[in-house]
């Protein structure tokens, strides 16, 4: 095995493993946290390919940013079995099924592709550096990327709005 | 020598350079504390510590004993495994961004060419804001762990300030980026090197005065130093996050924000003042007659004393300034410092543009 390949099956375990444990753990508290170790383990992946500042983003924007929003939320709220009314068991089932078909269609749709894909290193391996990314989201994609900044405007606006404090004047 | 394809002998030059750092970071944080106590004397026209050792210069030392030989209590009601994780991911987060900071240029060792920094990725320094972003676990958690209110209402209280202040110190790097055209520390120090007067024109703080300004307050406010040291306000809120810490626990928060205020400064002497650039000497010409490796090691002294200036500036400040309320922090940040942030980005573009055309 090469380097590449054992960082790749460590880092898929470890991904794979804080995966299960979001799931599995008793306290949200502990899930966001296995999340982030989730989060990390993409960005390891994501510098297998070459791609650094995606890597870097992703852990500004989730590990850094999101993922601190969450942990603000359920610390204050102090959730934990006791207080929390559990879902009832036809919704749990309900709920097992549904994301268990869904993943079952995600394992079918990608069981044939590993021949046809053409991986990122064969194509150019400078692919995902920000000097190319920038490049391409300011001329291939530029429309679809001020559509989206002007979305995420749209949202801070609205963030502010809901923050303010309610007076009538903002009603009448 | 190729295993895995890995030269291993690069393996352990990159090993050694990294302890190197990390022990020297350290030690360097060792001694700002007792800077700290010193500087505190002479502002207040004191002695400072003198009993342990020549100047007190073994006062480092014995506080770290005197932490190490204190009771470790940790609550009942604490998560005692977060309780744990917290100030030693303060402590790593601390230490992890100095892996992308060019300490030097390179060093000619057996005829290998060492580079004098960890690792030269052409993201520098966004992996410094992806780091500083983290640095908010170990309040949080540490805070949360405690199961003590204040602990929560002050862990939250830095988070908020820590994320406020990344905002407007993201923005103020933007102006100096688009100057630079590279997201690399080394390329950014080669480029401030290349300036006349020895490299002393190219220094960046001469074209972003404003930048620098904001960059430095908001360093300020991410290392948790007065006047914004409202998470650890222990006289009016009942001191902070790490109130149920005791021992060497508690150490290690104190000492991550040493550590902190080390690689801010060095941080700001990369961006803005050259690096390890010696102003008023043209460094090719001097490696002719002294030889790379001597010219390289002044570099680092070079370095070291922009570093030093900087950490004696972070406080001098602390004894100076009154703390804020914490209203008058938030008011600061966001309405005051992002704008600012933003005019300056806008004007620098508009400059950039009209100087290329």
């Amino acid at each position: 095995m090469s380097i590449v390949e054992i960082l790749f099956w460590f880092l898929t375990a470890l991904a794979l493993f804080g995966a299960l444990m979001v799931v599995f753990s008793k306290n949200p508290v502990h899930s966001v946290l296995w999340l982030i170790s989730v989060f990390f383990s993409i960005s390891g992946h994501y510098i297998l390919l070459n791609a650094q500042f995606l890597a870097i983003v992703n852990m500004i924007v989730y590990a850094g940013a999101i993922m601190v929003l969450f942990l603000f939320v359920i610390m204050l709220m102090n959730m934990n079995t006791e207080s929390e009314p559990q879902k009832s068991k036809w919704l749990r089932i309900a709920a097992s099924l549904s994301g268990g078909s869904l993943m079952l269609v995600l394992v079918a749709a990608l069981k044939d592709t590993s021949g046809r894909v053409t991986g990122v290193f064969k194509l150019d391996g400078n692919i995902g550096l920000i000097k190319n990314l920038g490049q391409v989201l300011f001329t291939d994609y530029v429309l679809p990327f001020e559509i989206s900044s002007v979305l995420f405007l749209s949202a801070m606006v609205g963030a502010v709005l809901l923050g303010k404090k309610e007076t009538n004047s903002i009603i009448s | 020598m190729t295993i895995l394809q890995i030269d291993f002998f690069y393996f352990l030059e990159k090993l050694l350079l990294i302890g190197g750092v990390i022990t020297f970071s350290l030690i360097i944080a060792m001694y700002t504390t007792y800077a700290e106590r010193k500087v505190a004397a002479v502002l207040q026209d004191r002695l400072g510590p003198n009993r342990a050792g020549p100047f007190g210069l073994l006062q480092p030392l014995a506080d770290g004993l005197k932490l190490f030989f204190k009771e470790e209590i940790i609550p009942l009601t604490s998560n005692k495994l977060l309780f744990v994780i917290g100030p030693a991911l303060a402590m790593i987060t601390a230490m992890l961004t100095s892996a992308v900071i060019p300490w030097g240029s390179s060093v000619n060792i057996f005829g290998r060419n060492v580079s004098l920094q960890i690792a030269d990725v052409n993201i520098g320094i966004l992996y410094v804001f992806g780091v500083v972003s983290l640095g908010v676990y170990g309040i949080m958690i540490g805070g949360w762990a405690s199961n003590n209110k204040f602990s929560l209402i002050a862990a939250v209280r830095g988070a908020s300030q820590i994320i406020s202040y990344e905002l407007a110190m993201g923005l103020s790097l933007i102006a100096l980026l688009m100057m630079t055209g590279s997201l690399s520390l080394k390329t950014i120090v080669e480029q401030q090197m290349n300036g006349a007067w020895g490299g002393f024109l190219g220094w960046n703080v001469l074209y972003q005065p404003l930048g620098f300004l904001i960059f430095l307050i908001c360093a300020f406010a991410e290392c948790n130093r007065t006047p914004f040291d409202l998470p650890e306000a222990e006289n009016e809120l009942n001191f902070g996050y790490h109130q149920e810490y005791s021992s060497m626990k508690l150490g290690f928060y104190l000492f991550a924000e040493y550590i902190n205020m080390f690689i801010s400064s060095a941080i700001v002497a990369t961006l803005f003042f050259g690096g390890y650039d010696i102003p008023f000497v043209n460094e090719t010409t001097l490696a002719h007659t002294l030889g790379g490796n001597v010219v390289a090691l002044l570099g680092v002294a070079a370095l070291l004393a922009k570093i030093s200036f900087f950490l004696f500036f972070f406080m001098w400040v602390r004894w100076t300034i009154p703390r804020f309320r914490y209203d008058q922090l938030m008011d600061l940040g966001w309405k005051k410092l992002i704008p600012l942030a933003l005019a300056n980005m806008l004007i620098t573009a508009i400059v950039i543009l009209w100087l290329n055309k």
